[in-house]
This record gives structure tokens, sequence and C-alpha cells, in this order.
């Protein structure tokens, strides 16, 4: 019976409701394997089987009563360990959280638990979100299922990890310049970043409040499209999520795509990085969509070269800002013995931080000090304008853009460990979609020496419902996505 | 040579908002420490601020009040630095773009001269919480129940020439934000607080000299003193060969005086950048409007109306506008004195005054109503009782013995008008002192006063003393 991780999430949530089985074992099963795979993963830093276990009883009680069953009752997550959930650890991968337990739950964790979906445990990821590889986590790496000598990408490595071997259903991830799409695409999986204020905010520990934004990652852009309608809608809590009406992501899944224009921004395609069977994938995925009724137009993204530049002044400056509050005082990692309180500042944002965040910390500190304000953080906001601008212009010919989602597929754990400036080029197609606070996700579009490649698919603001239905007849006329790691069968 | 000082003051309002400025703990003062500080004041990793509305009507009706631009849209930025009692390592604070302009105040000086100040701007921003450093061994404790408390921080222009204009600048605007409701001004539990820039020049000098700023001083005699007191040390300074250093430095009442807190070199880059968590405030011009609808009566115009309606000097009705309490109170007692508003003044400003001063209560704890006090009014007036009598009957009031009539009835103070009556102590006391009445009779006119006295002495002070001067003028007259 234990054949739940070969189902979507979809399913899984059909036969809930149609009584073929329990939240209980469902969960159960997921657990099992989390408890005998994820050894090799590393993509969880705290399972929860018990209040998992309660969860799904709860939820098992609910579907019984059949009262108040939403689409996706039942179902277990993971849980990217920057959400808060109260009770239970939220470490955001760091030293500095190693032991912090969250008074409170994130806007998002409590929409999930409204919907009565059980949540497995918290999902690995980089310090802070820093990363692009999954290695500055201080609970070690985790291993991309495809190959276990290889990063699953960042930040949202775990979630990334645990979807692809399917030891979770599907995924909560956070999106500052490419967290949820990297790792989709090198671990082979479905991820979305909604349009910036889609999803609460709140809850969710910042990096860059400018940038993040959380979202789903799935098997399928049918899930995705699921969990979307649970996470996102506009919060009271949060100022910058957009009021909006609520929205069925789902409503458009199975129309033709005839008509769709497809926009090929043709500085995603000229760069000396892209490895050329990643291009060849992206573009057999372009002549696919074209056999499925759209059409491909060029586009020009002229300032996409500036992104990586303005990125990392916009997202170290906020960074330093919001992290100031890991201070020792109050919560969080405190050194021993502080001989004063300078002492106590120092040591404890000294001990408690990796160095991928103390490197930014000082990008983000010097950029915004007196004198160079102008020339770094400003500057930097004016390319962000260019940038969205030649969006803007973009969509006035087409409506959707495509484009590889990482220059190269999974890399080797270490290989880039030593040289930042590379390991930020592998954000260098999804930085912009942040600045210009667009929706963007990647979807499975192809294999490179038994390694996935991602397709990045670029939409109009809140225009999530449209790149959802582009990616589910994708995944209808196409199988990438739903292919198993060998090992993870 | 002489010296001009030049001074302006950074002061700090807290408004007052049931909840914080961005989040939904409450704000009331005096709690156990923590115990009003939320998720969000705490700075938990995840939380988020959502702007009060209040807080923005507030600043924008001070802004009204002051004649200043109201900002269409403003930004709140970061200010960044490390304190142990600043939860998020930043306070959010407007900095380029403030909620309100440039407007100005004119202030009453004691001689009756008006000068007018200007304010620069005021912009709203979060406080921070406490340090105590008492009662913990060596270690500090931190209080976090005021961290988001809203302040309205106002700054003047360098305005004001002496510290007496300084406090009569901080009375304005304290004056003003108690009228407006914003803030209850309680000095002692820091809801109203200033900063002091001072620098010195010499007479004549169109360039300003190095500044100082004086931190956190919470009382006008402070202020006053604290100014005094910076003033003659930088006279002293200069003149002995010396300059001044730009720095912060801190106002010390139990010694009175200054002394460094940080010089400029180790004053902090505090990285100023626009807060992502929370969009620009956009005020609409109705919002405004409603806002401008809604404002009570100003200190200015009130005092005007004062001295045109009820007659009153410049001075009185300075006196009896100070508070938006003490007016409606004056007002109140105008009412049930039937119009008498300069006996209402002088018993308002005299004797209710003296009262509460003496016994450190606010007006709106007086025992005495402004009902009961125009009935007194009422009762001299009507010559139920004397000037001299009502004193008295004042003080019976303000004892809990109810209201004038009550008073005069059960202790028997009803002003004597029965010529009879008089006469007949008149008699006795002429009767009495045939040695005066010799000497009255053979000129000493000065003598009138003693017999005066006499006769309210026999008569407990309650004859009328019109009509004991007049049948005594008759009585003694040779």
């Amino acid at each position: 019976m234990s054949k739940f991780h070969t189902m979507t999430a979809a399913h899984v949530a059909a036969g809930l409701r149609k009584r073929e089985f329990s939240s209980l074992e469902v969960t159960r099963s997921f657990l099992d394997r989390i408890a005998s795979l994820d050894g090799h993963l590393n993509s969880f830093i705290t399972v929860t089987p018990e209040s998992a276990l309660a969860a799904a009883k709860a939820a098992d009680a609910r579907i019984a009563g059949g009262e108040a069953v939403t689409a996706l009752t039942g179902v277990p997550y993971a849980h990217k360990d920057i959400f808060c959930t109260k009770g239970v650890r939220t470490s955001c991968g760091s030293r500095m959280l190693e032991n912090f337990i969250a008074p409170y739950d994130a806007t998002v964790t409590r929409r999930f638990q409204d919907a009565g979906m059980v949540m497995l445990g918290k999902t690995n990821m980089d310090e802070f979100a820093m990363g692009s590889s999954n290695e500055t986590s201080c609970f070690g790496p985790v291993r991309n299922p495809w190959d276990l000598q290889r990063v699953p990408g960042g930040s949202s490595g775990g979630s990334a990890a645990a979807v692809a071997a399917r030891i979770a259903p599907f995924a909560t991830g956070t999106d500052t310049g490419g967290s949820i799409r990297q790792p989709a695409a090198l671990c082979g999986i479905t991820g979305i970043k909604p349009t910036y204020g889609a999803v609460s905010r709140f809850g969710m520990i910042a990096f860059a409040s400018s940038l993040d934004q959380g979202g789903p990652m799935a098997v399928t852009a049918e899930d995705a499209a699921l969990v979307l309608n649970v996470m996102a809608g506009s919060d009271p809590r949060d100022s910058t999520s957009v009021e909006r009406d609520k929205e069925d992501y789902t409503r458009v899944l199975g129309d033709p795509l005839r008509g769709l224009r497809v926009g090929m921004p043709k500085e995603f395609f000229g760069s000396d990085g892209l490895d050329p069977k990643v291009g060849d994938a992206v573009h057999a995925a372009a002549a696919e969509l074209v056999r499925l009724g759209a059409s491909l137009v060029e586009v020009s993204l002229p300032n996409s070269e500036l992104s990586i530049p303005a990125y990392y002044v916009v997202a170290p400056a906020e960074c330093s800002s919001n992290l100031s509050r890991f201070d020792g005082v109050r919560f969080g990692y405190r050194c021993k013995d502080p001989k004063d309180l300078m002492d106590l500042f120092c040591r404890s944002r000294g001990e408690g931080f990796g160095a991928e965040v103390k490197r930014r910390i000082m990008i983000g500190t010097y950029a915004l000090s007196a004198g160079y304000y102008d020339a770094y953080y400003l500057q930097a906001l004016k390319v962000r304008r260019l940038i969205r601008n030649d969006f803007d212009a973009a969509f006035t010919r087409c409506d959707v853009i495509l484009g590889p989602t990482s220059p190269t597929t999974a890399f080797r754990i270490g290989e880039k460990t030593d040289d930042p400036v590379t390991m930020y080029l592998s954000d260098i197609y999804t930085i912009a979609v942040n600045l210009a606070g667009l929706p963007g996700m990647s979807i499975p579009c192809g294999f490179a020496d038994g390694l996935p490649i991602g397709l990045q698919i670029i939409g109009r603001h809140f225009d999530e419902a449209r790149m959802l239905n582009v990616a589910h007849q994708y995944q209808q006329a196409t199988d990438w996505h739903a292919r198993l790691p060998a090992q993870f069968a | 040579m002489s010296w001009e000082p030049v001074i302006g003051l950074e002061i700090h309002a807290q408004l007052q908002t049931k909840s914080k400025i961005f989040s939904g703990a409450s704000t009331a003062f005096g709690s156990e420490p923590n115990t009003q500080a939320c998720i969000i004041d705490l700075g938990m990793p995840g939380v988020l601020p959502v702007l009060n509305r209040e807080a923005v009507r507030m600043a924008i009706a001070f802004g009204l009040a002051i004649g200043a631009p109201v900002a269409p849209r403003s930004i709140f930025a970061r200010k960044n630095y490390f304190y142990p009692d600043l939860p998020k390592g930043y306070q959010i604070s407007q900095y380029e773009t403030p909620i309100v302009g440039k407007g100005s105040v004119r202030i009453l000086m004691d001689d009756g001269a008006v000068r007018e100040i200007g304010v620069t701007r005021a912009h709203l921003e979060e406080d921070a919480g406490k340090s105590l450093h008492e009662d913990f061994h060596g270690m500090s404790g931190i209080d976090l129940n005021r961290a988001g408390t809203p302040l309205l921080e106002i700054v003047s222009e360098p305005d004001m020439r002496s510290a007496k204009e300084a406090v009569a600048y901080m009375k304005t605007i304290h004056a003003l934000v108690r009228y407006l409701g914003i803030c209850d001004g309680n000095m002692q539990e820091g809801s109203f607080r200033c900063d002091a820039n001072v620098s010195v020049r010499r007479g004549g000098d169109p360039k300003f000299g190095t500044r100082c700023e004086i931190k956190n001083i919470n009382s006008f005699r402070f202020v006053e003193r604290a100014i005094n007191h910076e003033i003659e040390r930088q006279i002293e300074v200069i003149e002995g060969g010396g300059k001044i250093d730009q720095e912060t430095r801190l106002y010390d009442p139990d010694r009175n005086e200054t002394r460094t807190m940080r010089s400029k070199e180790e004053a902090n880059d505090y990285r100023y950048f626009p807060d992502p968590d929370l969009l620009p405030v956009v005020v609409d011009d109705a919002f405004v409007a409603a806002v401008r609808d809604s404002l009570p009566e100003l200190p200015e115009a009130k005092r005007e109306r004062f001295m045109a309606h009820y007659a009153l000097s410049a001075y009185d009705a300075g006196v009896l506008t100070a508070s938006r309490e003490l007016a409606d109170y004056y007002e109140s007692t105008v009412a049930a004195a039937n119009g008498e508003s300069k006996f209402a003044a002088n018993w308002v400003m005299g004797d209710l005054a003296a009262f509460l001063n003496k016994e450190g209560r606010e007006i709106a704890d007086s025992p005495v109503t402004p009902a009961m006090l125009g009935s007194l009014v009422n009762r001299i007036v009507d010559k139920t009782i004397s000037g001299t009598i009502a004193k008295k009957v004042f003080e019976l009031m303000w004892n809990g013995e109810g209201d004038p009539d009550a008073v005069i009835a059960r202790h028997g103070l009803k002003q004597v008008t029965d010529t009879g009556a008089i006469e007949k102590a008149i008699a006795e006391v002429m009767a009495e002192n045939p040695q005066q009445l010799g000497q009255y009779r053979s000129g000493k006119d000065k003598l009138f006063g003693f017999f005066v006295g006499q006769v309210m002495k026999k008569t407990q002070g309650k004859a009328s003393p019109e009509q004991v001067n007049a049948l005594l003028k008759d009585k003694l007259a040779p």
C-alpha cells in the first residue's frame, strides 16, 4: 500500500476525500521514508512525528465529519525552517537560532494548520537563506537526491531535496534571489516564487525584506497551484502584502496554450556561463510549447546584466539591518561570559553567524554607510527601476517569458564554496525577477548527464494562474517532472 | 564683549494612542516590566510592523496647528544602531521625508513680548525600551514596555536667544499638544522631554558658533538651568582661549552641570535607509480636511477670545488659557457666575490656584467645582457675603462642605445688612472706646479704620462693609 510517494499531492488529497486511505496512513508512510532515507540527504533539520500524527488524526476526524474540508486537508508537507512554528524550533539553518523556539506561528504556518495540513518537520536551508548550494547551513550540507555528491541548490535546498526524493509530497520555500527556483531546477521539481506581496511574510524570518517571498515547491504545477491557494492572500499583519480578492490558482490549468506569446530574452541565451546542454533543453521546451499552440517572440532585457551587482547591494543592505536584532540580548545565541556590553554584541554575533552571513552583513553595512549610500544603495534602487522597466516593455510583446532557471545543473559539494562570486552567478537568471517583484517558476525540462535541468517561466505581476497553466500543459505533454531518482524510487 | 546664545530644541512628545505605533500592545505607563511588550515590540525573528493610523492622525493635527504643510507621502526609515534596549537593532523613524513640514509657533514672554519660533519639522518614530541599572547586581535589566510607543519629534529652528525663550517655547508646545489631546504632557513619566542644541556667538556675528546637544531634559526648570549652565560653560571655554567641540552632553540636575556623553568622532553612523517593511504613508486631502475639522480651539485663539470676550488683560488671558482644562474651568465658572468674568478670573487665578498649588492637585481634581465657585461669586455680587467672608467660604468648600449657600447657612455667614443691628454694634464700640472716640473727633481721621475693624469684629465679619462705613461716618461725626 505504501505507494503514496509516487502520487502527487492532488492524488493524495483526492484519495483522502474519497476515504480510500487515511491521513494517518499517508503521514506514517512519509515519516517512515524520512526515517529511512533522509540520512542520505540531510534535508530535515527537525522532524516532528508526534505532532504530525496528531495533526493527521485531527484531519481524518475532520474529513470523517465532512466539515470544513479543504483541498489539501490531511496532506503532509515539509516546512522550510525559516517559517516560525510555535513550539517547534525555527533555526534558519544558523547557530544563532540553533535553540530558538518561536512563541508564535507564521501566517503561512497558520494558514496550513487552518486548512488541516500536516507538517512533517522543518527543512534544511542555507543559513538565513543566504546561499545557492545549501552548504552554509550550520546543520551541514543537503545532498542532491540525483547525485549525493552534488548540491541540491539553495537556499531552499532541504525542501527541494525532500520533494525530489518524495520523502514529502510538497514543501515550502522562500525566494529572495532564486532560492525556490534554483534548487527546484537542480533537484528536478516544480517551484514557484509568487509576485512580491502575494504571500504574507509575517513570521518568515527576513533576509531581504523587499525581495523575500514564500512559495510552494512540489512535484507538479497542479500541486503548486493547490498549495498556493492556501499560502497566498493578503495579511493585515504584513503591510507589504497586497490586498486583493482571493484567487483560485487552478482555475485555468486546463486551458489550451493556443495564442500564447512566449518571450525569449536574447540576453538569457548568449552568455558564456550557460551550459549548452541547459540551453538546448530550454530551446526544446520552447519548441514543445509551440507544438502546444504557443508562438515565440524574441524580447530583450538589456539591463539584466546589472541585476547581480544591484542585488548584491540591496539584499546585503537590508540583511545587515534585518539581522541586527540577533545581538545576544533577548533570544538566540549568546556568547559565554561576556566581559561587557560590546563583548556581548561582538562575540554573540561573531560566534553565532557563519561566514557567508557575516560577509553579507559587512557588504550591506558598507553600502549603507554615510558617504557611500548614494553611490551604492540609491544607485542600486535606480537599476532596480530600469530592470522593472525592461520587463514591462517585454511584457507588451509577450504573455510569459521563458529561459533557463540556472546556467548549469547541480554542481559538486565544495566546488564553489571558495569563490563566492561564481556561486552568486548561479542565480544570474533568477535575481532580476525578485528585483522586479515578478512571479517566476521553475519546472523540470530535461536531464544532462543524469542531472535535472530547470525551465524558468516568468509572468506579469499577479499572473501566476497563467504561468501555472503553461507549466501544467507542458507537464501534461512531458514526463520530466514525474521521474524519480533511482535510489528513492 | 557681549555673547548671544543660539538655541534650538528637539522635543519628543509621546502620542496618546491606546496601542503602540507598530503593534497592538498597550501603551499604558507603569506596568510590570516587559508585560506590555508583544512579539513585535520584542523584535522577534519574522515579525513585521503595521502602522497605527491614529498616530498619523495625531501628527497631522499637530502639523495643522502650527501651520505646517502635511506631506502627502512620507517615508519611514530605519535608524540602525546597537543598544540593549533597542530590540531590532534599529529604530523606525522618519528621516528624509517627515510627515509634518515647516511651521511656526508664537511664544509669549513674561513681559508681554511675542516672538515667532520656527518649527523645522515634526516626524513620527517609535520609542526605545529602558535600561535599568539598579537592583541587578552589576548587570543591567531591560524593560521593553516603552519600546514601540509612538513619539512625535518636534524639531525647532535655532531661533531662541535665551534659556527663558527656550522654556517659553517648550511651554507653548506643551500646551499645544495637550490642547490637541495628542500627548498627556506628563514630564515625570517622560511623555514630554527634550534635547537642547546650544551655541554662543559674539553679538553681531552672522555665523553660528559650534553647538553642543544636551540630551534628555525632562522638566521646564531643568531646561532653563541646563541651557544657562551650558551657555556659561561655552563662554568660559572661548574666553579662556579654547574652542567648543561639537558633542553630545548630558545634564546632571543634582550637580547642575553638563558633561560629555560622546564626541563627534564617537557619533554613530546610523545608516538610514527606507524601511522595506512599511509602505510610504499616503495622506489624502480628505483625511487632512477631516482632521482639520476636528481641531479644537488652539491656545492662541483662545487667549485672544478671552481678552476680547471677557475683557481680560493679556497676562490674565495667558494664564487662564495655559491649559485646556483650566480654560474650560474658567469658562464654566463665568457661566455659573452670570458673566462676572473679572471676578471669576480673580478667584480662579487667586484662591483656587493657591489651593491647587499648595496641595499639588490638578484642576480636574479640585473639590470646588466651577458651579460652586460661580455661585460663590454670585453671593459676593448680591451682597449675601463680603469678599473677606467669601475666602472663608471657599476654604470650607475646599474642605468638602458643599456648595456656598449650604456653607453660608450652616456657618451663619450671611452678611448683616440690618441697619439696627449694625447701629447697635457701633454704639457698643463707641461706648467701649471713649479715648479713641475723643481723638477721632479732635481730628485724628486715621482712627476711622480702627472703628471699622472693631465693628466688623463685633459682627464676626458679617456686617456689610459699605453699611458699616456709611453708618460709622454718620455716628462718629462730632
